[in-house]
């Protein structure tokens, strides 16, 4: 309650948002309810469907012991991926974004004010929230939805085929899987979403994100053209 | 009535003097000739037939009927991948792309005839010649080797028969020997394979040899991913490899293939094996075209034709084009720039503009792998480097299997690109 009125406080003499001060964990609690079908947290909290997600904050993606992670998270994993107010605020947005194929099959919370007040309610089952950000640093800056008019864009799957010769040194145009993943047959718009991850930063992978760095957004729908058609 | 190749096959068809001229038409089709079935002129013949769809002549020649990457072959030299994993055949580009696959070397070039001449005798009309060699060894580099010396102290810098006999050199070392080798000085074909290759060999003699010593004498004063493999080497052979510098006398080396020693800087070294690498320059046929300066072929970026003449393409090593190191990755990626824009220019298929990428993974340990990439665009100039990338030292296990696995991946894929 005091709180609350703090924050308030703050609104109308500042002017500030809500991204920048921090989520209201009490409406958190309440949004919460959409994972608790498969996550548990607290005292006694274990694996269930979903891992369970105490001291999430700071700790590396894919590590609940004993829980089988789906390949895609273990990849995310073994690349670094660490859960912090970013990360967290990217995943549940939209889990495929960040990690493909993911086994949470959770739609995400477009409202930035949602997941400030879900990271709110998370943060206190950190051991030290005291610690942890109560709003991510760039929450107010960055938006990392793909624009709808982006999304929009109608590729040239021929000009996608030529720009394809970029990938297939690594991806197989026959789509089989060694230690890098297939990227043939993807639904269009997945694949623009998860392009631009790459491009923004918000998947870390090097080699894809200096890739996908130098794509505009037409060669981005015109590959994502391409790939859809081919086996 | 409009005057379309309807009517006139229609036409021809009625009198026997015209029913030459649609054969002549077929005869007529564009023709390119590619030197070379590499990782540049196996991807360029590939790309060329699949996109042209059969609107252009591919003519591939390359003497050996196997293929043996050099990628992956310090991996062979580490115990990880056998002979075989390593050899590709053309088949699959003949009998799937229609490719002519011609088993023989090209010994002349008649720029003015525009035509290719075979050792065989033959001769090969082209509309526009694809070079793609690979590398040639630049003569008198290292004193005291010359390529009749490369059965006693191999090089190793072209794949198959003297990597097999590199291995079974190391493997034959007495207990406590000396492994040696001679580092090329710069511009040479991937910049990281010898310190990769060193790795391996360290990875194969801590097991069967490990008293065993390793000695690199290095011309160059850095060299690529350096702190990677310095760390590697710290964490994994300690006081196995010695390198000495040009500081020391690195640049300074002398051999004697028949008493097996290595002098450097006048110090004689007897070694056990000496994997003499020397310096480099164009498959030599680039120079027998008369498209060469200095010891490489100068092209132009966009599209990789030769500066000196613009019906000749090169690709590859052999290219003198700017930024981009001498890799497999290189080529093939240059390759694509390649065919598209000899297709544009043979068939008026739409040329898209160039763009390049390189990515070099190395092995240093198992599961230990780095990487360093770069990606590149065409300029005025010269293929000039956009961004790049480069592993970190201290990197997690887990991020270094992955990158390992990544570069098995990029190995089937590369080699699913060039032969289909
Ligand atoms: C130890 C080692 C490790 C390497 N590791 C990597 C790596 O991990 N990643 C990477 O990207 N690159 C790597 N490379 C580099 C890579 O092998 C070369 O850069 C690449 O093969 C160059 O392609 P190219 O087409 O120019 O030449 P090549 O692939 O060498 O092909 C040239 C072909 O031309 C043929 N030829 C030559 N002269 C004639 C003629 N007169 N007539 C007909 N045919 C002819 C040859 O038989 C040969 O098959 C490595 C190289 C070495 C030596
Ligand atoms: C339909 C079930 C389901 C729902 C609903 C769901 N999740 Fe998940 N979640 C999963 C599964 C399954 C995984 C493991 C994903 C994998 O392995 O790819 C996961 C993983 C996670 C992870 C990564 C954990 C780790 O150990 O790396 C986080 C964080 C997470 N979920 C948060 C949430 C939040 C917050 C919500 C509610 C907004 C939510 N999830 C809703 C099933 C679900
Ligand atoms: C040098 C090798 C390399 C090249 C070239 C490359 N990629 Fe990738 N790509 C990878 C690797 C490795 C991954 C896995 C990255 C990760 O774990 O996030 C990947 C991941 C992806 C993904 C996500 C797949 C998934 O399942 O999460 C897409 C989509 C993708 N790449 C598209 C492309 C496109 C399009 C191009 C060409 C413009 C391209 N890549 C070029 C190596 C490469």
């Amino acid at each position: 309650m005091w709180q609350r009125f703090f924050l308030m406080v703050l609104l109308c003499t500042a002017g500030t948002s809500w991204a920048e001060v921090g989520g209201d964990a009490e409406n958190g609690e309440a949004l919460f309810r959409q994972c608790r079908g498969c996550h548990q947290i607290g005292e006694g909290a274990r694996d269930r469907i979903g891992p369970h997600l105490n001291n999430i904050f700071d700790r590396p993606a894919g590590v609940a012991e004993d829980y089988r992670y789906s390949e895609g998270m273990q990849r995310a994993a073994s690349g670094g991926l660490i859960w912090t107010y970013d990360t967290l605020d990217d995943f549940i947005e939209n889990p495929r974004r960040l990690v493909s194929k993911t086994r949470m099959s959770f739609r995400g919370f477009d409202d930035q004010k949602d997941r400030d007040d879900l990271l709110a309610y998370l943060r206190q089952f950190s051991a030290s929230p005291g610690n942890i950000p109560e709003a991510a640093p760039t929450a107010a800056a960055v938006d990392h939805e793909v624009a709808p008019e982006v999304l929009a864009i109608i590729g040239d799957p021929a000009y996608g085929e030529y720009l394809s010769g970029e990938c297939t040194s690594c991806h197989q145009a026959s789509g089989a899987t060694d230690g890098i993943p297939a990227i043939t047959n993807w639904p269009a718009e997945d694949f623009v979403v998860v392009m631009h991850a790459y491009k923004d930063g918000v998947r870390a992978h090097p080699v894809m994100q200096m890739m996908a760095g130098r794509l505009s957004n037409e060669e981005i729908a015109a590959l994502a053209a391409y790939f859809e058609s081919i086996e | 009535m409009t005057y379309n190749r309807r009517t006139f096959l229609g036409s021809a068809a009625l009198t026997a003097g015209l029913l030459a001229a649609p054969m002549v038409r077929a005869q007529g089709k564009p023709r390119v000739v590619i030197i070379g079935g590499g990782a540049g002129g196996a991807t360029a013949a590939r790309y060329i037939a699949k996109d042209s769809e059969g609107a252009i002549d591919v003519t591939l020649v390359e003497p050996t009927r196997t293929y043996y990457t050099c990628f992956f072959s310090n991996l062979y030299l580490g115990g990880y991948r056998d002979m075989q994993s390593l050899g590709h055949s053309y088949g699959t580009l003949a009998a799937d792309y229609g490719i002519n696959v011609v088993h023989d070397w090209a010994v002349g070039v008649d720029r003015d005839a525009k035509t290719v001449t075979l050792a065989g005798g033959a001769s090969l009309p082209y509309d526009r010649l694809i070079l793609s060699p690979g590398i040639d060894f630049v003569d008198g580099a290292v004193e005291g080797w010359d390529l009749s010396s490369q059965n006693a102290m191999p090089h190793a810098y072209k794949g198959g028969s003297q990597t097999e006999l590199l291995k079974a050199q190391i493997m034959a070392m007495p207990q406590g020997g000396t492994y040696a080798m001679v580092a090329p000085p710069n511009p040479y074909r991937c910049p990281p394979g010898p310190y990769e290759r060193i790795s391996m060999v360290a990875h194969t003699l801590k097991e069967a040899n490990p008293t065993a010593k390793i000695l690199i004498a290095d011309p160059k004063e850095k060299f690529s991913k350096q702190g990677l493999f310095e760390e590697g080497w710290n964490d994994h052979y300690a006081g196995m490899i010695e390198r000495v510098g040009p500081d020391f006398g690195g640049a300074d080396v002398s051999v004697d293939p028949t008493a097996m020693t290595l002098s450097i800087d006048g110090d004689v070294n007897n070694v056990d094996v000496c994997n003499v690498i020397p310096a480099m320059k164009a498959g030599r046929i680039a120079e027998i075209a008369g498209i060469t300066e200095g010891n490489w072929a100068p092209v132009n970026a966009a599209d990789m034709s030769s500066k000196m003449d613009a019906n000749i393409h090169v690709l590859g090593d052999a290219a003198a084009q700017g930024d981009m190191p001498k890799s497999g990755f290189s080529a093939n990626s240059q390759a694509k720039v390649c065919a598209n824009a000899v297709r544009g220019a043979l068939t008026g298929s739409t040329v898209f503009p160039a763009r390049f990428a390189n990515t070099c993974w190395s092995l240093i340990n198992t599961e230990d792998g780095v990487k360093v990439g770069a990606t590149y665009e065409a300029t005025e100039e010269k293929i000039a480097k956009v961004d790049g990338f480069i592993s970190q030292t201290g990197e997690s296990d887990d991020l270094r299997a992955a990158t390992y696995q990544e570069s098995v991946g990029w190995y089937d894929g590369i080699v699913a690109d060039m032969f289909g």
